[in-house]
């Protein structure tokens, strides 16, 4: 390598190394660090697993666990569900002008903020709201119906939060997939169901996965959407890391919380790359 | 199926249902939040007051507009110089990244690839933590060694403006990498035959063929930097943000007032959008 190009390497490798290292590895080798001091007195600190144990035995703190990964599972399913038709439907059976309205139409609710949204559902679900006041109108409620601040809620407020980022890979693959070699699964006698497992899904994969990591990651991660729309028993593990670090400024059970949240986020897309044969380079880059 | 396949009118009547419900769902929440900001009552909700546009311009109480209350101006004004540095700082790395993996190869740059991609699947509240954490040991350390005490380094602007510039400095990589890797290379080799200098070229011909990326990238940078709730909530310090700022009075319970600034930020990010597309399409 001449001196120039040295230089030119040194030069452009500066500002990623900086970043990597001050804004993403040093900070999480330090909340791990966190995790890991336990306070015995005032300014006496003992290191030890003392934080993780706590968890692991406290119940309200792993079904709160549990209940987060069950239902980000669940909604990144149901966006799947929900987003493959229509991302199908915009890729091969809408042509030209229609087609690039309609991509462009799903993008729109996404430019503005997810709290804008929430608060759009919780309009939508509360019980003065624009639903319990429809439903009354038409006779089919007595009185007001609170369809807010349960799972159900939280559920569609997810699923609606997190739609872009299924439907955006999903179309983009199957987009380049040539109409050809459906026309062919026809003529070789294949019919809609099986030429929809043999061919589609198995050339949309790459958008399948990378859609639902991102989908998955936005779930898990979400503060908003759970204490916005569940209310008060909502049960979200980052209402816990909130309450930590924030409310009960108790940082080192915070920071196990953290963590533990970061362990479970890596280990679901690992195994999720794994067993789809994928890798992050090709689905994210 | 698809178009060429005759099919089944009825299923295909289904299907076109189905897309047209889905889209209804994707309206519904954005519809009622903008129709409710005419709402001339205190409330949000039903029932239909009538028409007004005092949550826009009204002065007086209790029917303060949007443009006469002063904490969601200075929200804004905080939003947009976040998002201003935020984005001018992403788009610069980005295109120092992007020029890095696509012209140099070396040891460890695979790897490299890969971490840099890792702030998009950490979770935006432990980047949040993370950062407040080492941010808080850097202060604590500077106070125990000197007595310095490092304001910058509690929770406030600088560090909702670094926990922001974390993640999306991903994003503004990609987007410039995908341009850059369509760059036809003679190019700059023929300005260096014609007798410039690797700089010169590298101004005069590659950073003007990627500067629609680059615009790309930092609206992109922008909108993200304004909509971000997980990490500026765990770094916000006393001057919130536009997204903080309506959180923490949603909390207390809302008034069209929110509906009238959620209107606007609609119709702001649209415009982007919109000034975007034109200018990618001219490009």
């Amino acid at each position: 390598m001449r001196a120039g190009q040295k230089l030119g390497l040194i030069l452009l490798l500066t500002p990623l190394l900086l970043w990597l290292s001050l804004l993403i590895i040093i900070p999480h080798i330090d909340l791990f660090l966190l995790s890991l001091r336990e306070r015995v007195g005032v300014r006496q600190y003992e290191t030890g697993l003392a934080n993780y144990t706590t968890i692991l035995t406290e119940p309200l703190y792993m079904v709160t666990f549990a209940r987060t990964a069950m239902m980000s599972i669940l909604a990144t399913v149901l966006t799947l569900l929900i987003a493959f038709p229509v991302s199908y439907y915009i890729a091969k059976m809408a042509r030209g002008r229609a087609r690039s309205v309609l991509f462009l139409m799903c993008l729109v609710p996404f430019w503005v903020s997810e709290l804008v949204r929430t608060f759009g559902w919780m309009i939508l679900l509360r019980e003065s709201g624009v639903i319990s006041g429809l439903l009354q109108w038409a006779g089919l409620a007595a009185g007001p119906v609170e369809m807010l601040y349960n799972d159900a809620a939280i559920m569609v407020g997810l699923v609606y939060t997190s739609m872009l980022f299924m439907v955006v890979p999903l179309v983009t693959t199957l987009d380049s997939l040539d109409d050809a070699v459906i026309e062919a699964g026809y003529d070789l006698g294949g019919s809609g169901p099986s030429i929809l497992r043999e061919i589609v899904i198995p050339h949309a994969m790459p958008g399948i996965v990378s859609g639902s990591i991102v989908v998955f990651m936005l779930s898990l991660g979400n503060y908003l959407t759970p204490t916005m729309l569940g209310g008060k028993d909502s049960l979200w593990f980052t209402q816990m890391i909130y309450s930590q670090f924030i409310v009960r400024f108790n940082w080192e059970l915070g920071a196990a919380f953290g963590f533990m949240l970061l362990i479970l986020s890596s280990l679901i897309v690992w195994a999720v790359l794994r067993l789809t044969g994928q890798t992050l380079e090709k689905t994210m880059g | 199926m698809i178009p060429t396949i005759p099919q089944n009118p009825l299923i295909r009547l289904v299907y076109g249902a189905y897309v047209a419900l889905f889209f209804v769902y994707l309206a519904l929440p954005l519809t009622v939040v903008a129709v409710f900001a005419f709402n001339d009552s205190q409330f949000p909700s039903l029932p239909w007051e009538g028409f007004t546009l005092s949550w826009f311009f009204g002065s007086e109480r209790p029917m303060i507009g949007v443009f006469h209350e002063d904490p969601i101006l200075r929200a804004i004004g905080t939003s947009v110089i976040i998002g201003l540095a935020v984005s001018a700082l992403s788009v610069a790395v980005g295109t120092t990244n992007a020029f890095l993996f696509n012209r140099y190869q070396f040891r460890g740059r695979g790897f490299l690839y890969v971490l840099m991609l890792l702030p998009l699947v950490i979770p935006g509240i432990v980047l949040g933590i993370s950062i407040l954490v080492f941010s808080s040991s850097l202060a604590n350390a500077a106070w125990d060694a000197a007595e310095i005490d490092i304001q910058a380094l509690r929770p406030g602007l600088l560090l909702v403006i670094l926990g922001q510039f974390s993640f999306v400095t991903t994003i503004a990589t990609l987007v410039i990498a995908a341009r850059l890797q369509k760059f036809d290379r003679t190019l700059e080799e023929a300005a260096l035959n014609l007798g410039a200098s690797h700089l010169t070229a590298v101004r005069t011909i590659t950073l003007p063929y990627l500067a629609p990326a680059m615009i790309g990238a930092f609206v992109v940078s922008f909108l993200m930097s304004f909509e971000n709730f997980n990490t500026t909530l765990m770094l916000v310090g006393s001057d919130s943000p536009l997204t903080i700022a309506m959180f923490d009075r949603l909390k207390l319970g809302s008034t069209p007032l929110l509906n009238a600034v959620s209107l606007l930020l609609m119709l702001g990010s649209s415009l982007l959008a919109l000034v975007m597309i034109a200018f990618q399409r001219k490009s």
